[in-house]
Order: structure tokens, then C-alpha cells, then sequence
């Protein structure tokens, strides 16, 4: 067997914590091989090791069976090595030609050569099915061409390894799907592929060889077919999981959250929900789901009071909250866990316990209105910090030091001790490993059988789908599809997502 | 009165204010579609007038005063640039402080080398290019036949097509916008902001040494808020080098308007405030649509 790429005892500390441990990977030449684990498990951190972003502390890189040094990313690209990151390495005022050749410019006379490079580039692109508008900003341009010109841009530079680093976290199944093809195309003429991802059912679907890490070391590795998904999960968390949400059916109540004719335009005068009318009842969880930046963050910021809607109601309880000042709808029976946890979500340099009452901070039992009540919240952190299973169990840890699956255990526990009626989640488990994930749907889970009305907001399908009694789709501002249970394919709803379906379409395409 | 202002007497005034604001303004472009933000131009343009002054003074030739001027400006757009790229101070109070200093620095030697806290003693001017048709204006004349005004125009056209044609201002705009993006492509991006300051400090230095000629002198504090004015017209060009310099022209245009409304009637204390009120006015106008490059003013941390 020859291997495009070996890496023999990479080693890398960083200041407190080993990123990798003695790990030792071969990929065979011409092969898809997947680099699972969890969130902080040092995938990332080895696959950008080779690509030159990080010095190993020690070990040996050999490409093509000859030993290199890789000290920067030109190294490696001299060595054919390319890599999508995960937030992608673009520049989104300029071209793609621009972002294309940046870095590796043809000149002439002094100036770019502008005419010979789009030929260079259009003919790439036609060789792997790659079509991407050279000559539009990178700003006006969606997710899904953006990682195209990723990959042509490490083509240009002549790359035979690409590695990508969780290439379908913000694609739509259909993007997804075509972003697969395009790498079996590659596959089919000659180029090593590493795939670094947690999503299970992308393993299984494209990989020909999966290695496992966990707590910064290789801990199993196997050919695809030999294995399965459930398999994989364990080694990646350690121990056994359950990858199916098992909830009993919903005891459905009455309306908590009615929603109705909602719109909102914005400061710019651009109209992002259009008239939008739904509502989740009690013992009940809606899933929402949609592409990003269809209206969704607006729709929360609308429910939460954070911005007011242009027009329409949204009554809690039979009290229309629109209005009203931030503090008094929560006050009304609601609890937010938003999607952006480090702006929203915490104070991260304030202590585990400061940011388990940030919001209840006015309660009586927190404060005697001259001072802070300290033992009540350092008990209060003590309760929730065990009842969550926070790591560290510290009530004085600083915030920004946790782990992302950490951090939002402290954001859920604050949230759910509100004992809200209306529990409003958005990208709840959003960079959070398996075990955190697991745990996190649970909790939302035991919240709906206790009688509360659950509005999950999750770009995450397996998610939504997993969780949620009843399924709602948002495309551009307009809920375009409410289905009454939880039954339907991943393939139907990325077709109403991108609104191939949908307000009337339906019936023409079918 | 219109025809005062279209005379070529008014537009050779014009340009007279408009070319160190123009050589600033694009030092600004540069300095900034690196990624770092440089409001240390008022000190630089007053560094750079004062060393004009200085090296004309001592050999006798314009020629080794432009080089000091812009050696000047050079050097100290060079400790902008270790403050902010290498430090990674705070780029707003760095700039505060060379200006601070390039006014203390300047006064302070200007006493030692001419004995005076206010001038320095009178300095031969450049010497012009014949402009034989209009020579019959001499002011005009000499004005236009200006090497060092020619040499603005050359820099405002060649700096349009050096950020956006050729490989070097891809790679500063790039580092501008997106450093790690540009670190990941192989580009140094610390050397390409290093290029952008030290750019800016040239044609800055070059806008003092404009005006030390103009002036045949160094007076204290003699940048006068330039630097400042410059940034606006960049703000105002939306970091481009063409918008800049006709930003700056509008400023020119305003200032020289004042200059030649003095004693119609008005008061002064309003007419000398026409170009403040063109800046303030403008820059409501526009700066709703201008657009900083993303990175301006955040130094790059390789390792988070």
C-alpha cells in the first residue's frame, strides 16, 4: 500500500494541555479517509499541524514516502497539500479570482494577469464540476460556493492532499450531498482526501478508512465497511452512547407561544419576516428549521423583545409581549438559550456562578436589594453545577475557560432554573460534542415532559428532526411548511429549506 | 467674484493646498488597506516638513531635502509600525503620541539648530520645470512646472493601479480584510503591513516636505491638522486612492474658497470655517457607505 501521507509521533502542547499525543497516522494515496472525534479530541490541531499552521513539539511528517519539513503553510503547499478550514480562509471584498490566486499570482508586466489565470481557473473547474462566478465578491456568494472556491483555490496550487475540516457543517443536505460528489470526483482522479468531521452518517457515506481520536490520541482505527456508526461513537466519547433521542410521545396542551401576521424589516429597510404565523403549545417541542439567515436569528430577537417586529402579535400565555422591555418578557414566562453563547449567552470572564443568575440577578434570593446574597448564589451554583454535570465543578471557574459543550451547560441550566412556561433554544448543541449533546437533549427533553412549550431553532437536521413533535420550516421571512409530526426525510425538508418547495411551488413540482 | 474663482490664479491655489493633503491621504490608503490605522500622519507630515527644512538648509539643495523630509517621515511611520504590528499596542494612542511627540521633537530642535522656538531660517524652494505657455502668470507657472506636483499626480494614478492591478496590493488588501486567510495562503502578513506604514510615512514625509517648501521655512505646529483632514478625504474616498485625492481636491477647493472670500463682507471667523463645514457635511454624507477594510486598526495574533 503506498501512503500519500504519514505521520509518525506528532506531538503538540500547547501552554497547559497536549493537543496530540505520540499520534501516528497513515492515509493511503487515492483514499477518503475520514479523522473523527469529539469537539477538543486534536483533529483540527494535527491536520493543521501538517499543513503548517503549528509547529510539532516533536515526530516526523513524510509525503509520498519522503520525509519533510513543514514549517509553514507554503511549505506544505509546495508539498501539494491543501486545506479547507472549517471557517473558511476567504476574503469576502474581493473577487473569487482574487481569492482564488491570492498568495500564488501570476504576473505580467508588473500587473496581475488576470486573462490567463480565469482561463487557468475555468478550466479547473470544469475538470472537477466545480462552477463558481469568478468575477463576484466572495461576500455576495452562499456557503456552499464559498467552500467550491476553498477547493479550487487549493487546486490551483496544485494540491493532490486535500484535507477538510467539517466541510458540511453549514451546508444544506443538498449542498451536502453535491459537495460529496465533488469529492468522489477528486477521489476518482487520484487525489488523497482527509475528511475531519463528528457527523457519523458522513463516515459511513463517503469514507474508505476512519481513524478515531479522543483526548488528543488515535484510538482506533478501521476500514469503513468493517465498522459502524455505533462503533465509532464509543471510541469517540469513551464509552457507551445512545445516538437515537428516545422520548415518549407529546402530551400536548394548550397554545403557550402564539405567533401571528409577524413581520420585521429592518434598518436597512429589507424586509426578513414575512409574515409569519405559528404557535407551540404546551408539552410540546417545534422544531424550526431552515438554512441560516432566513430569518431565524431575527424571529428570536422578535420573541425575546431584543428588536420590535414592524407588525403582528406574539402572545405568551394570552399577553401580546410585543413592546415590552427585554426584563418584562422574561419575566412573562421565558427562558432564551441564544445562538451565539460567547456574545449572548455568557459573560466569559465572569465566574460559572455570576453567569448561572445573569438575569435573575434581581430576584430576591440573589439580591437583598443593598448587596449580592453570596452563599445563596454559590449554592445555587452548587445545585445546578451538579444537576448539569458542568466540568469543571467549580462555581469560581472563569467561563471563557470551559470547553463550548461546558460553557452551554451553564447557558441551559441558568435558562431551565427560570422554570419559564416558553423555552426558546436556538443551535442548543452547536459545537458540542456527543456526550454534551446527549446530555442537552435530554434536558430539553425532560423540560417538555414536565409541560413546557419547547421552540427549538437548529440548522442541525438530525437534530430537529430527532427532537422535535412538530416541524417547521422557515425559508427567506416565511414559514413555508408546518409538518404535524417528525416523520418526514432529511431530503424533503432540504427541499422546502432551499425553497425549491414550497408557497405553491409544491404543487408545480409535483 | 466667479470669475476670481475661475481664474487660473484660484486653481493654482487650489492645488497648492490640495497636493499634501493628496500625498497624505494615500499614505493613508496604504497604511490602512493593511490593516493598520494611521492617524500618526499629522506627526509624520510635521517630522517630514522639519527635516526638509533641516537637510535644504545645511547643503543648499531641495534635492537632499526631499530625502530627509522623507527619510524623516520614513522613520518615524517606522516606530507607528513596530507599535502597532510588533507590539500590538492600541493604533489610536500610538498615533496620539507621535503626533504628540513629533510636535515636542520638532520645536525642541528647531531650537537647538536655529535659535528660535517659532522658524527656522528661510530655505531655498524647488526649482521649477519651464512651463513656456503660461509663463506669462509666473505663479501659475511655477506652480504647474512643480516637480513634486507633477510627481503627486504620477503617485495618485500609479497608487489606483498598484492596490487593485497588481499582485503586491492584492496581497495588502488581502492582509487588510482577512489576515489569517492571507497567513494560510503563504503571505507574510506582518511584512506587507510593515510596506503599508512605511509607504504611508514616504508620502507623508513628501506632504511636509511640500510644505516646507511652500512656506520656505519650518514654523512650529506648521501641519496644522493636515494629517487629520488627510484621514477624512481617505474615510471620505472610501480607502481609495483616486476617491481620496478627489476628496482632498474638494477640501483644497473649500480651503481656497475661504482664502479668497476674506474681506467680502462676511466675517471671517464664519468663511474661515467653510472647509470644516465641507468636511463635516461630507463626511455625514458618506460615511453611511464607506466601509473600513475589516482588519484595519486589529493587530494579527498568529497563535490564538
Amino acid at each position: 500500500m503506498k501512503y500519500a501521507i504519514e505521520l509518525v509521533g506528532i506531538t503538540k502542547r500547547f501552554a497547559r494541555t497536549v493537543a496530540n499525543d505520540n499520534v501516528t497516522l497513515s492515509v493511503s494515496a487515492g483514499s477518503i479517509h475520514a479523522l473523527v472525534g469529539e469537539n477538543g479530541a486534536g483533529k483540527t490541531t494535527l491536520m493543521e499541524t501538517l499543513y503548517g499552521i503549528y509547529q510539532p513539539d516533536s515526530g516526523k511528517i513524510r509525503i509520498h514516502d519522503t520525509e519533510v519539513a513543514i514549517k509553514s503553510p507554503q511549505d506544505s503547499i509546495r508539498q501539494g497539500i491543501g486545506m479547507v478550514h472549517q471557517h473558511f480562509m476567504l476574503v469576502p471584498t474581493l473577487s473569487v479570482l482574487e481569492n482564488i490566486i491570492l498568495g500564488a499570482e501570476d504576473t505580467r508586466n508588473a500587473f496581475l494577469d488576470l486573462a490567463k489565470t480565469s482561463e487557468r481557473i475555468t478550466a479547473l473547474a470544469d475538470k472537477f464540476s466545480l462552477s463558481v462566478p469568478l468575477n463576484e465578491k466572495v461576500q455576495d456568494l452562499g456557503v456552499g460556493i464559498q467552500q467550491r472556491v476553498e477547493i479550487l483555490k487549493a487546486l490551483y496550487r496544485k494540491a493532490d492532499i486535500l484535507i477538510l475540516d467539517e466541510p458540511t457543517a453549514v451546508l444544506t443536505p443538498q449542498e451536502s450531498t453535491r459537495l460529496f460528489g465533488i469529492l468522489s470526483e477528486l477521489k476518482q482522479q487520484g487525489k488523497t482526501i482527509v475528511l475531519i468531521t463528528h457527523k457519523l452518517n458522513e463516515v459511513m457515506e463517503i469514507s474508505d478508512r476512519v481513524s478515531v481520536m479522543r483526548k488528543g490520541k488515535i484510538v482506533g482505527e478501521m476500514d469503513t465497511p468493517t465498522t459502524s456508526p455505533q462503533e465509532i461513537a464509543e471510541l469517540m466519547v469513551g464509552r457507551p452512547v445512545l445516538l437515537r433521542v428516545e422520548k415518549s410521545k407529546a402530551n400536548t396542551g394548550k397554545p403557550v407561544l402564539s405567533i401571528s401576521n409577524l413581520s420585521y424589516v429592518d434598518r436597512r429597510g429589507v424586509e426578513i419576516l414575512k409574515n409569519v404565523n405559528f404557535s407551540v403549545a404546551s408539552g410540546e417541542i417545534l422544531g424550526i428549521a431552515g438554512v441560516e439567515g432566513n430569518g431565524q436569528t431575527q424571529l428570536v430577537e422578535c420573541i425575546t423583545g431584543l428588536v420590535k417586529p414592524t407588525s403582528g402579535t406574539i402572545s405568551l400565555n394570552g399577553v401580546n409581549l410585543v413592546g415590552f422591555p427585554v426584563k418584562r418578557v422574561f419575566d412573562s414566562g421565558l427562558a432564551h438559550v441564544p445562538e451565539d453563547r460567547l456574545k449572548r449567552g455568557l459573560v466569559v470572564d465572569f465566574t460559572v456562578k455570576e453567569n448561572l443568575i445573569l438575569g435573575l440577578h434581581t430576584r430576591q434570593e440573589f439580591n437583598s436589594r443593598l448587596s449580592m446574597r453570596r452563599s445563596a448564589i454559590e449554592q445555587n451554583a452548587r445545585m445546578l453545577i451538579k444537576k448539569y454535570d458542568v466540568r469543571p465543578d467549580d462555581p469560581d471557574a472563569i467561563a471563557r475557560g470551559l470547553s463550548g459543550g461546558n460553557q452551554q451547560k451553564v447557558i441551559i441550566a441558568r435558562e431551565l432554573s427560570r422554570n419559564a412556561q416558553l423555552i426558546v433554544a436556538s443551535q442548543p448543541t452547536r459545537g458540542v460534542d456527543i456526550g454534551g449533546t446527549e446530555f442537552i437533549h435530554r434536558s430539553i427533553i425532560s423540560e417538555r415532559d414536565k409541560g413546557k412549550a419547547v421552540l427549538l431553532i437548529s440548522a442541525d437536521l438530525t437534530e430537529v428532526l430527532s427532537l422535535s413533535d412538530r416541524i417547521a420550516v422557515i425559508y427567506d421571512g416565511m414559514i413555508v411548511k408546518i409538518f404535524p409530526d417528525n416523520k418526514v426525510e432529511e431530503s424533503e425538508l432540504g427541499l422546502f429549506m432551499t425553497g425549491t418547495k414550497g408557497n405553491g411551488r409544491e404543487a408545480s413540482l409535483a | 467674484m466667479i470669475s476670481q474663482i475661475l481664474s487660473l490664479a484660484f486653481l493654482a491655489q487650489t492645488i497648492r493646498i490640495t497636493v499634501p493633503y493628496a500625498l497624505a491621504s494615500i499614505g493613508g490608503v496604504y497604511s490602512e488597506r493593511g490593516g493598520v490605522t494611521n492617524i500618526a500622519l499629522e506627526g509624520i507630515i510635521l517630522t517630514g516638513a522639519f527635516c526638509t527644512v533641516v537637510g535644504t538648509y545645511y547643503t543648499g539643495s531641495p534635492l537632499v531635502g526631499i530625502l530627509c523630509g522623507v527619510s524623516g517621515g520614513l522613520l518615524t511611520a517606522l516606530i507607528h509600525a513596530v507599535v502597532s504590528i510588533n507590539i500590538k499596542a492600541d493604533q489610536i494612542i500610538s498615533g496620539i503620541a507621535i503626533n504628540l511627540f513629533a510636535v515636542g521633537i520638532t520645536k525642541f530642535v528647531l531650537e537647538i539648530l536655529f535659535h528660535s522656538s517659532s522658524n527656522s531660517s528661510r530655505i531655498v524652494g524647488l526649482p521649477h520645470i519651464p512651463m513656456g505657455f503660461i509663463e506669462h502668470q509666473p505663479d501659475v507657472a511655477h506652480l504647474l512646472g512643480n516637480p513634486m506636483v507633477l510627481a503627486t499626480i504620477a503617485i495618485i494614478i500609479a497608487s489606483q493601479f498598484i492596490i487593485f492591478r497588481t499582485r503586491f496590493g492584492l496581497r495588502l488588501r488581502a492582509v487588510g480584510e482577512n489576515p489569517e486567510a492571507a497567513d494560510t495562503v503563504g503571505i507574510k502578513v506582518n511584512l506587507y503591513r510593515y510596506y503599508g506604514v512605511m509607504i504611508s510615512g514616504v508620502l507623508a514625509g513628501l506632504s511636509g516636505a511640500w510644505l516646507a517648501f511652500d512656506q520656505h521655512s519650518f514654523t512650529d505646529g506648521m501641519s496644522a491638522g493636515r494629517g487629520y483632514i488627510a484621514l477624512a478625504a481617505m474615510i471620505v474616498g472610501k480607502w481609495n486612492p483616486l476617491g481620496a485625492a478627489a476628496a482632498c481636491l474638494l477640501f483644497g477647493f473649500a480651503e481656497s474658497l475661504q482664502i479668497q472670500l476674506q474681506g467680502g463682507g462676511l466675517p471671517t471667523q464664519f468663511i474661515q470655517m467653510i472647509p470644516y463645514i465641507a468636511t463635516i457635511i461630507v463626511l455625514a454624507g458618506f460615511i453611511g457607505k464607506a466601509v473600513a477594510p475589516a482588519a484595519d486598526g486589529v493587530p494579527y495574533e498568529k497563535e490564538k
